[in-house]
Formats: structure tokens, C-alpha cells, sequence
């Protein structure tokens, strides 16, 4: 399929008062065109800061790309101009923002913030630009969208505001949707319905879309693929299947174990044991293998590379290096792993139990 | 809307007729009185003239006439001024007054927030600093130095504009405007660059920017309003200082305006136009205090007024 967007080595720092903080460090991917790429990871990994950098959102002052390249559309948006970024910003490449309480206008009637992108990047009169907010308002949802076109955002409820987010996002039909944590400020019935509605969009628009969470229920839900990062880097990226079935990386392990399950009879939800790294002062090797009972001593010593498992599925880690030791992935890992054709776990169905 | 209108009217009213008493009885207790300046009168010529003006009844009494002439519009005629109305006296002071009150105004707070604006999409470089420390000069250099300066460099020295008085137009009115506008100007300076930077960091100004806003659209058609809500706030008691101001910048400038005729009033224990000119200073913040308020919902959609609940 055809690459819409190609992430290669970038490295991005933060110049801050105690020093330069390495945010990313050599995230490396691609995304397809229509397809969702969600990207999930703790808080503070480089999920946002990854995103944020795509579409140049970061302080000028503070941020510096290291190393690397953002490829889209021919044209690398690391060196890019501010002058052109802004005519892909809202146009080509959107996002939604994470909090839709905060993320809007509050003195400024939501209609006027809908069409603002419309006004901005094509060419038409005032009236159709009305005429395109109105039917974009009510694709996303929001009824009698005439006459609430003229309302300002604190008549609306946190829902009905992130609707108003998501047609903001596609005012312009962009090729690439960044959604930023969009269900996580979202109690559960409104989280539902509002990924109901970004999975509906993506079949009308056929967009590509990268979905930043923490909530692998949601990436369950809505991804084809999986990017999986920590400390600053992509540590295992593979199809929804391959990393909810057929995970590697130690990491995933415990971001798996710790999601709550209904069939498994555990007392205690599982938490990954430690804190994020400093990203201050980068650990030399494998950043989670302070925290990881399965380090190796060379996690220590030597970033692992990314070790190919199949023609999707990649994950940074020692142990798929020929000469690692084997070791057995946590319990409820292995069941998952039972599940899936081509794991050395994998039981044929009615098979030899 | 109208009943909110409503009820704020009856409370300035209120305030009004607070003020109108606080200050007369205040004024009895100053000492001297109103004719003690009229020195060559005999005892019986005093009587006659303390008669004539009624300042010979109770104070009580005095009180009650002064406050029913009051409710009529009448403001009592001026000690004085011989033979004046206090009400024709400031009509007639009234016009310098407040062409050099709204141009301050305007000025200071335009530049001020320019300014302010500057500051904070250029925050921690040579602009910014240049603009603090402009700021801070307008906030801490009383307006009579200020006042005084201008007309020392830009009347004295390089004859551009008139050193005072009010007969040369348009031109007699800048200096003293540019005087009185500092404080305005500093203090819209210092809170607009707060609120902007307070507000350029919002999750709305994100989104701003990622619709592809350029920097002008954002510090003027997302930015500014909302920055501009708590400086709304400021300028009842911003209108204050400029009343205040004008009473010594009047003076300087040698201006025939409702504070330099306070001030003389004062210092001839004129009570009619002290009173008089209290209670319009007073009509004049209270109604720019009501009207602020009015603006506040006008800038900010989440405190439309109303009356309560309906």
C-alpha cells in the first residue's frame, strides 16, 4: 500500500533549564494510506511529542530536531518553512486534541471555529464555507447543528465538544488525522461513541489516522497496527494480532498484563514494577531493562536493534537475537500466545492438548 | 438583560445618594467656611450673605434642602463663582475634561495593549524587555513628573505643542493627554503581556495552530479577547486614576477643566462646587463601572448578563 507519511530516525530534544532533554530517540514508521496506526505507551514515552513534532506544534524555541526526517507528500516537514507548514497544518495533516474542554475557543462561536480551516485553505465564499460547516456538524453528530452553529462552546457538553473537535480536524478531508488521546478526557459511554464515530469517519473520508493512547482496550478497538514506544523509542511495532497475540518485547508483556481482563481469574491487576526513564539522562542500552525481570546483561550495555519477527512485526529487543537465552513471556502472555498461528506457543484448535 | 439593567440602577442610584451624604457632613467638618474669605464684610453684611446662602440654618435643615435640590438636578449655586450655578459651572469645565479623559483612554490603553502584545509574542527578547521597562516607567513615574517633562523638552525646548492652557485647539490637548495616558498605558501594558502568554499556552491556541493560523491570526482573532477579559476588569479603576490624574495635570497644564476647578473650589472651601463636582466624578466612574460590566459579557460569552434566574 501506498506510504502517506514516513517517520525516519527522528530525533527530537528539549532545551530545558537542567539540560537537554532527548524526548525521541530515533523513532523510525510509516504510515499507509487508510489505514490506523495507533501509538501506545506510557505517559511521558514520546507518543504526544512524536505527533506534535509531525505537525511542527512544539515550541520553536525549546524544541530541536536532532536527526532524521519527516517525510510527507515529497516534501520533509523537519525543514520545512513555518510559511508552508501552515498550509499543510489543517489541510493535509490534523489533529484532535486530547482534552475538548480546554481545546476550544471559549469566546468564539463554534460555527466561526469550523470554518476557520475551511476559509483558510480553499477558496470559497463565506456562504459555502457555512454550508460545509453545517454538513460537517452534522456528520460528527451534533443535531440542529443550524442553529447551534451560532453557540459558543460552554453550551455544549465534553462529548458534544469533541464532535465539534473532530469536524474542526476534517473541515478540509486531511490525509493524515492525528488523534491525540482524543477519548481519554471522555467517561466510557461518550469514549464508545466518539471512536463509533472516528471509525465511521475514517470509511466516508478514507483518511489515515494516528491514534495516540494509553488504553489498549481503545487500540483493540480501533487499530490496524501498532506502534508500541518507550523511553523515546518504538520498541515493537506489528498488526493489532501480532502485538495483542503474539507480543516480544518485554514491555509489551507488562503493558499487556497490566490491562484489566474479565476472563482471567486474577486477584490483583499487574503493574509494570519502576518509573519511565530519565530522559535527562538516557539509560546506555535498553531503557526498560532496569525495569524488566527478563533484562540480559548487553541490555545494559548496547541498544538492542530491531529484530525483524515477521514481514509486519519488529520489536527491539535482545531476545530475538539468535544467541539469546530462551525465556518464558509472563502466564497470561502464553495464553494469549496460544492463540495465535505462527507464536511457538500456538495449539491447533482440538489438536494435541 | 433589562431586569439585570434594572437592578444595577437602583444600586447606583443607592451608591449616589450614599455619596451625596458622606460628603456633605464631611465637608461641615472642614474648617473655615464657605464666606470666610469674604473678609470685609461687617457681622451684620455676613449674616446677610450666610442668609442669603442658607449656610445660617441647621445643618440638619441644610442637609434636607441641599438633598431635595439635589434630586431635582440642581447642584446649589457656587460661593465662589459669583451668581454661577454649580450645574452651568460644569457644564461649561466639562468639555476639556473629557476630551482629555477619552483620548487617554484611548491611547493608553491601545498602545498599552500593543505593547502588551508585543511582549508576549516576543516574550524574553530585546521587545519584551523594552516594553517591561517601558511599562514599569509609565507605572512608576507620577503623571505630574511625567506632565511636567513634557513640557519642559516638547513645549519649552522644541516648541512642537502649547505649554498649557486651552486655546490652541487640538494641539492644547495632546500633551496633557499623553501625561494622563501613561498610567493606562502602563498598566494595559503589564496585563495584557500576562494574560497573553497565560494565554498562548492554551490548548485552544494549539488548535489554532494546527488549523494553520498564522501568528497575526492568532495573537488578534484568538488570542486577544481572551487575554483581553481580566484587563476589562481593570479599567473601572483604570477610569479612576484618570479622573484623579486629571485633577493634578489639569492644574499643570493650566487646563479650565472639572479638576482644576475642583482644586481651586477646595481651596476656597467653595462647598456647593465641591459637592457638586464630587458627586459628577463619582456619576462618571460609577457609570464607566456599570459599563465595563455590560463590556465583560460582551467580550465573554460565558458571563452574558442576566437578571437571576427567570
Amino acid at each position: 500500500m501506498e506510504k502517506i507519511l514516513q517517520v525516519k530516525d527522528l530525533e527530537l530534544s528539549f532545551h530545558t533549564f537542567a539540560g537537554e532533554v532527548k524526548a525521541i530517540r530515533g523513532v523510525s514508521f510509516d504510515l499507509k494510506k487508510g489505514e490506523t496506526l495507533a501509538i501506545v505507551g506510557e505517559s511521558g514515552s514520546g507518543k504526544s511529542v512524536t505527533t506534535k513534532s509531525i505537525m511542527r506544534l512544539l515550541p520553536e524555541s525549546s524544541s530541536e530536531f536532532k536527526n532524521g526526517q519527516i517525510l510527507f507528500d515529497n516534501k520533509d516537514l523537519t525543514k520545512l518553512p513555518e510559511r508552508d507548514m501552515q498550509k499543510i497544518r489543517g489541510k493535509e495533516i490534523s489533529m484532535i486534541f486530547q482534552d475538548p474542554m480546554t481545546s476550544l475557543n471559549p469566546t468564539m462561536p463554534i460555527g466561526k471555529q469550523v470554518m476557520e480551516p475551511i476559509l483558510k485553505h480553499q477558496k470559497v465564499s463565506k456562504a459555502k464555507a457555512k454550508e460545509v460547516t453545517i454538513e460537517l456538524l452534522k456528520m460528527v453528530g451534533i443535531p440542529n447543528a443550524e442553529v447551534r452553529y451560532k453557540m459558543y462552546p460552554h453550551q455544549f457538553s465534553g462529548g458534544q465538544r469533541q464532535r465539534i473537535v473532530i469536524a474542526i480536524a476534517l473541515a478540509c478531508n486531511p490525509k493524515v488525522l492525528i488523534a491525540d488521546e482524543p477519548t481519554t478526557a471522555l467517561d466510557v459511554t461518550i469514549q464508545a461513541q466518539i471512536l463509533e464515530l472516528m471509525k465511521d469517519i475514517q470509511k466516508k473520508v478514507d483518511t489515515s489516522i494516528i491514534f495516540i493512547t494509553h488504553d489498549l482496550g481503545v487500540v483493540a478497538n480501533v487499530a490496524d497496527r501498532v506502534a508500541v514506544m518507550y523511553g523515546g523509542r518504538i520498541v515493537e511495532v506489528g498488526t493489532v494480532d501480532e502485538i495483542f497475540y503474539n507480543p516480544q518485547h518485554p514491555y509489551t508483556w507488562g503493558l499487556l498484563s497490566s490491562m484489566p481482563s474479565l476472563d482471567l481469574e486474577e486477584e490483583r491487576l499487574y503493574a509494570i514494577p519502576g518509573t519511565p526513564p530519565d530522559l535527562l539522562n538516557p539509560p546506555v542500552g535498553d531503557a526498560f531493562a532496569l525495569r524488566s525481570e527478563y533484562a540480559l546483561k548487553i541490555d545494559l550495555e548496547q541498544a538492542p536493534p530491531m529484530f525483524q519477527v515477521s514481514d509486519t512485526h519488529y520489536a527491539a529487543t535482545w531476545l530475538l537475537h539468535p544467541n539469546a537465552p530462551k525465556v518464558e513471556p509472563p502466564a497470561s502472555i502464553i495464553e494469549r500466545m496460544k492463540t495465535f498461528p505462527g507464536s511457538r506457543y500456538y495449539e491447533t484448535k482440538g489438536g494435541n492438548v | 438583560m433589562v431586569k439585570y439593567v434594572g437592578k444595577r440602577l437602583i444600586y447606583m442610584f443607592l451608591t449616589m445618594f450614599l455619596i451625596a451624604t458622606a460628603t456633605f457632613f464631611l465637608m461641615q467638618t472642614l474648617p473655615g467656611s464657605p464666606i470666610a474669605s469674604y473678609n470685609k464684610l461687617n457681622e451684620s453684611q455676613r449674616a446677610i450673605v450666610e442668609k442669603k446662602y442658607g449656610i445660617d440654618k441647621p445643618k440638619p435643615v441644610q442637609y434636607a434642602i441641599y438633598m431635595k435640590n439635589l434630586a431635582q438636578g440642581d447642584l446649589g449655586t457656587s460661593f465662589v463663582f459669583k451668581g454661577k450655578s454649580v450645574n452651568d459651572l460644569l457644564a461649561s469645565r466639562f468639555k476639556p475634561s473629557f476630551i482629555l479623559g477619552a483620548q487617554a483612554m484611548v491611547f493608553g490603553t491601545i498602545i498599552g495593549i500593543l505593547l502588551g502584545i508585543i511582549a508576549a509574542l516576543r516574550q524574553n527578547t530585546f521587545w519584551d524587555y523594552g516594553s517591561t521597562f517601558f511599562a514599569i516607567l509609565g507605572i512608576s513615574i507620577p503623571s505630574f513628573v511625567f506632565a511636567s517633562l513634557l513640557q519642559y523638552w516638547v513645549a519649552s525646548e522644541w516648541h512642537l505643542l502649547p505649554v498649557g492652557l486651552w486655546n490652541d485647539g487640538w494641539k492644547s490637548s495632546i500633551l496633557p493627554s499623553i501625561a494622563l495616558a501613561m498610567g493606562p498605558l502602563a498598566l494595559s501594558a503589564r496585563f495584557i503581556r500576562t494574560e497573553m502568554i497565560e494565554v498562548l499556552s492554551s490548548d485552544y491556541i494549539t488548535l489554532a495552530k494546527a488549523k494553520g493560523a498564522n501568528g497575526f491570526e492568532i495573537a488578534f482573532k484568538h488570542a486577544l479577547r481572551n487575554a483581553l477579559i481580566p484587563l476589562v476588569t481593570v479599567l473601572g479603576p483604570v477610569a479612576a486614576g484618570l479622573v484623579t490624574g486629571s485633577l493634578v495635570v489639569e492644574q499643570i497644564f493650566a487646563i479650565p477643566g472639572i479638576g482644576e476647578q475642583f482644586v481651586s473650589s477646595i481651596m476656597s472651601n467653595d462647598h456647593a462646587t465641591i459637592m457638586g463636582t464630587t458627586l459628577f466624578f463619582s456619576a462618571f466612574l460609577i457609570v464607566v463601572i456599570f459599563i465595563v460590566d455590560i463590556l465583560y459579557g460582551i467580550i465573554d460569552p460565558r458571563i452574558r448578563l442576566s437578571g437571576g434566574k427567570n
